[in-house]
């Protein structure tokens, strides 16, 4: 039977979509075999959480509270997946490919000596009832597939936005069980000191449905107005070139591409990109890309479903006036 | 303070990648390659680190082939100081834990307070590494730093790790592991006296003899995680260039973008 642990990711007080993804990937693997959908829910008053996921396809939550847990803690984290991983003997555990995920996923499969696949955009269960993960390798330019050589503690994270969700079902109650964790906090080598919040974009990028960025071509960084503006109004978040980060314009973390972000959306915008191999590393994945670029012969026309040879200044106004009659319409 | 950075030999970025014809590796005719972007980050911050104490050195260390050794001489010509370069044919088929214990087992020969690796070698886009050491040595590790600050007593250093909308501030007592994300600092480029210089530095060759280890520890057969076949991606064919004035081309765009991609 496979029995699959969904690690819960939260941000402030909700369950990140990611998490429901991989509850919607559990829910497929599972039901294929037949099989068990556990999450795995930690923090400091977290326990309302557990109806989310309950709905979004647990069948049992283990609830990790304690006001101990409430920051991130690799350590005391990974200690308490493992536990509860042997606990239920799960043979896949679940998390999403976010700055926690990839932190946790390989500090839980070095405990567990389990196999670890990072930053997956496919799952399956083979003839054998083994796992067969794709993953993008060489920044997106190829994709590997590797399989599984064991039967319990195969850790996957999965990238954002790529897995369906299972569709809610809001009166299913998942059984709880509380864990506590077992690790000493006065012995812990590495504390989370404080958290800083960035006043990034309003929405995380790389959770982001929709994301507008912009490059060089935006001239100054005054005129990332444009692109904020226009983000705004389909409720997109905002990225950038590594041009416009090297020049200043927008920090580090705003970055798409190879050394910067990976994202997945449903709709990449590129204003004044000229989509180098470097930047297509962090966004060719997503379902539709918008090019905005003067110059016909930019790369980006040539992975964009749409293009518009245009200046930016006279296109992306229009946009945004074009936008807002939509949705006001 | 003594330093060691992980490196790896990774294909350029700007790299074209296809499947070789067995499926099982890239084909490499004609690529050139680079040290991994994210392990310069490392390199550079133990050098200033070292320059900083005035005191200490810093090696690199890299598990690959032969022609490895042009990474580590690369980090030596930018000034870290000795290199190890691991190699046996024995490694081939190994996953990220098995490449990790062979890492680990060096790094327990030294003798190190700090050691830095890359957030991800940009070839198998794995990210995995640095944290399996870090678990395997029992060592308190950040990843994905932006910025290190060493405490004045040099017995713990705070690290700042980009997460979603923020940045959380992390403590740890050396010795310790980092995986460094760009942003850290500016690498810098090699000099021609460094290159010179980097001639007459130390290269130790080790075997997994040498590390008390076998093909059964850490090759194919103790891999986990087992590649398959490597295929290239989906091609993105290029779609609709909307002509026309510029606003009637605007009005097409979120008129597809509605009707056609459903996604406004
Ligand atoms: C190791 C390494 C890692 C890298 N990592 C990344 C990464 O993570 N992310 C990344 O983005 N890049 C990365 N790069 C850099 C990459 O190679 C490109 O240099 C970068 O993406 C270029 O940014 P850009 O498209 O904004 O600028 P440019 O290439 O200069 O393009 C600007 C575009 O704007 C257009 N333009 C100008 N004016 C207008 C106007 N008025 N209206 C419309 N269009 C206009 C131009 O036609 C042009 O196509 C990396 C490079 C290396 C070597
Ligand atoms: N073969 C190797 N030799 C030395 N260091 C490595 C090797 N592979 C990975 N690393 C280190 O581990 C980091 C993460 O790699 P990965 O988990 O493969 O993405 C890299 O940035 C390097 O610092």
């Amino acid at each position: 039977m496979t029995k699959i642990l969904v690690v819960s990711e939260r941000h402030e007080a909700k369950v990140k979509r990611v998490t429901l993804e991989a509850l919607g990937a559990a829910h497929a693997l599972s039901s294929k075999e037949g099989g068990q959908v556990a999450a795995l829910l930690i923090g400091n008053e977290v326990a309302s959480q557990a109806d989310t996921l309950s709905a979004g396809g647990a069948q049992k939550v283990y609830l990790a509270d304690d006001p101990k847990l409430a920051l991130y803690s690799s350590e005391a984290y990974a200690t308490l997946v493992a536990d509860v991983a042997k606990k239920m003997d799960a043979t896949l555990i679940l998390l999403g490919a976010t700055a926690m995920g990839k932190d946790l996923g390989p500090k839980v499969a070095a405990k567990l000596e389990g196999a670890f696949a990072g930053d997956c955009t496919g799952l399956a269960l083979n003839d054998e009832g083994a796992f067969v993960a794709t993953r993008p390798i060489y920044g997106g330019k190829a994709i590997a597939t590797v399989k599984c050589q064991q039967a319990q503690f195969q850790v996957v994270t999965l990238r954002p936005n790529v897995f369906p969700v299972h569709p809610p079902a809001p009166s299913a109650k998942a059984e709880i069980e509380k864990v506590t964790t077992t690790t000493d906090f006065s012995l812990l080598k590495a504390i989370v000191k404080e958290v800083l919040t960035v006043v990034a974009s309003k929405v995380e990028l790389t959770e982001a449905q929709i994301i507008v960025s912009g490059g060089r071509g935006l001239k100054a960084p005054e005129n990332f107005k444009l692109i904020e503006e226009l983000a705004d109004a389909l409720g997109a978040a905002v990225g950038a070139s590594r041009a416009a980060v090297d020049a200043g314009w927008k920090p580090h973390s705003y970055q798409v591409g190879l050394t910067g972000k990976t994202v997945s959306p449903l709709l990449y915008i590129a204003c004044g990109i000229s989509g180098a191999i470097q930047h297509q590393a962090g966004m060719s994945s997503s379902k539709y890309i918008v090019a905005i670029n003067n110059d016909p012969n930019a790369p980006i026309f040539k992975i964009a479903n749409y293009g518009i040879v245009a200046d930016l200044f006279d296109v992306v106004p229009l946009l945004i006036e074009e936008v807002k009659k939509l949705k006001a319409a | 303070m003594n330093i060691a950075v992980c490196i790896k030999q990774v294909p350029a970025t700007e790299s074209k990648i296809k499947p070789a014809a067995d499926g099982l590796d890239i084909d490499r005719t004609g690529l050139s390659y680079v040290v991994n972007p994210y392990d310069e980050f490392g390199v550079e911050e133990a050098l200033k680190i070292k320059e900083q104490l005035d005191t200490g050195t810093v090696t690199v260390i890299t598990i690959g082939p032969e022609k490895a050794v042009e990474a580590l001489r690369t980090c030596l010509a930018v000034g870290a100081d000795e290199a190890i370069h691991i190699k046996d044919d024995a490694l081939t088929g190994g996953d990220a834990l098995c490449t990790a214990r062979v890492l680990a087992a060096a790094l327990k020969k030294g003798n190190y307070d700090l050691i830095f690796f890359g957030r991800q070698a940009i070839d198998d886009d794995s990210g995995a590494v640095g944290i399996h050491v870090a678990e395997l040595l029992g060592l308190p590790h950040v990843a994905g730093i932006n910025k290190f600050e060493l405490n004045a007593d040099g017995l713990k250093a705070v690290a700042h790790r980009q997460i979603e909308g923020a940045a959380e501030v992390v403590e740890a007592r050396l010795p310790a592991i980092f995986t460094c994300q760009k942003e850290l600092n500016e690498p810098r480029y090699a000099s021609l006296p460094g290159i010179m210089k980097a001639k007459q530095k130390p290269m130790t060759v080790w075997s997994l003899a040498d590390l008390d280890l076998s093909a059964e520890d850490v090759g194919a057969s103790a891999a986990k995680v087992k590649l398959e076949k490597i295929t290239s991606p989906p091609v993105r064919e290029a779609g609709k260039t909307i002509d026309g004035d510029t606003a009637h081309a605007v009005s097409e765009l979120v008129r597809l973008l509605h009707e056609e991609a459903k996604v406004l």
